[in-house]
């Protein structure tokens, strides 16, 4: 074996090594670096009060409410197999809306509803024309920098 | 070589990022759901792919240089790696900025951006320990051996979002179906072009440096 052949063995022994070094390291941390629960997964799991977690889900279309006079909101995060109703008192991101993607962090309370201490919005990587998405739909949707107010609220 | 290559890629690099920014912050139309907003994708999605790539690059040329003791190849290494942490530490902040009015908060601790932050470190890694030897050689070969095996992070990267649950989105740009229309994808491509253009003519302009400065004994640099 000439010693550049033997160079060449160390060398990828060094990248699989450390590539099965990593994936046994990831397979054994793979629930921890799950960063949320889908309502299925919460529910079979029997979370109580303290267990804090965060929720991850499309906002039920239909369920957002905003009680008046205050920045609370009640929605209901769903994987289209099993839903959670969530509260919420606080800001909004700005993709917040119906049938979007949320990740709310909190815990249930003892009347199976997640109360949540912040919600964030995820992207659903769709990108369109705001012009266009209007002439499809046949309204204006939101007018940029002012999302998730007014008409738009609730969304469609 | 270096010498003549560089004013091409510097025509290159400014013509495509100005082609890039004009469609990118001009041409291309507001988001329907981001509005403006969105246009930080231009500089967010090609520094983050240069990220990887430049550290590609690097691991690629450890290899090279390990297995046939060429120490040009630990140049390369050498040169590349300060101007991959800078396209991380960029696609870092803007993934911050933009993450904070959309998302609701500047950062969390998902796979994806847990493992862009653990590239970062990579480079900061691999910068100290070649400069941590006072034998070049050492330095080389040390870091050489941290180049390949921090190149395991960048499948990690790329796949975060398909193989966890996380807050980042999963991929747009794909070879079926990208759910983004041209008038907002061609910019974002031409981007992605400067910047390896930009990435290149760098590369060429420290390499030279770096081989000057390691090579200064040599009577050919004399002449120079």
């Amino acid at each position: 074996m000439t010693p550049r052949r033997q160079r060449t063995l160390v060398v990828i022994g060094i990248l699989v090594g450390a590539g099965i070094g990593t994936a046994v390291a990831l397979t054994a941390f793979s629930g921890n670096l799950l960063y949320y629960y889908t309502p299925t997964q919460a529910l079979s799991k029997n979370l109580g009060p303290k267990d804090v977690f965060r929720l991850g889900g499309l906002v039920e279309k239909g369920t957002v409410e905003r009680k008046a006079g205050s920045l609370t909101i009640r929605f209901i995060v769903t994987d289209n197999r099993n839903s959670i109703p969530v509260v919420f008192t606080g800001i909004l991101p700005n993709l917040f809306r119906a049938g979007q993607g949320v990740i709310v962090n909190g815990h249930m309370s003892n009347r199976g509803v997640f109360v949540a201490n912040q919600v964030l919005a995820k992207h659903d990587s769709d990108y369109m024309p705001l012009k266009l998405y209007n002439k499809e739909n046949g309204t204006r949707y939101t007018e940029p920098g002012q999302m998730n107010r007014g008409a738009g609220y609730g969304g469609p | 070589m270096a010498g003549r290559a560089t004013p091409w890629l510097i025509g290159l690099t400014l013509v495509l990022m100005a082609a890039g920014l004009v469609g990118g912050l001009w041409l291309a139309p507001p988001d329907y759901q981001m509005g403006d907003g969105f246009r930080i994708i231009y500089i967010h999605v090609p520094s983050a792919l240069l990220s990887m790539v430049v550290f590609a690059v690097m691991a690629v040329a450890s290899a090279v240089g390990l297995i046939w003791r060429i120490r040009m190849a630990h140049a390369v290494t050498a040169a590349a790696a300060p101007i991959g942490a800078a396209f991380t530490f960029i696609a870092l902040v803007t993934g911050a900025l933009w993450g904070k009015p959309m998302w609701g908060t500047y950062w969390v601790w998902d796979a994806r951006l847990t493992s862009e932050l653990i590239l970062l470190f990579l480079y900061f890694g691999y910068l100290a320990l070649v400069h941590a030897f006072p034998d070049r050689r050492t330095g080389d070969q040390a870091g050489a051996i941290l180049a390949i095996v921090g190149a395991v992070d960048l499948p990690i990267i790329h796949f975060s979002v398909q193989w966890w649950t996380t807050l980042h989105q999963g991929a747009t740009l794909k070879l079926s179906g990208t759910p983004m229309p041209v008038s907002m994808l061609w910019p974002l491509l031409v981007m992605m072009l400067a910047f390896l253009c930009y990435f290149a003519w760098l590369l060429m302009v420290r390499l030279r440096a770096e081989i000057l400065r390691r090579e200064y004994r040599a009577r050919w640099v004399e002449k120079i």
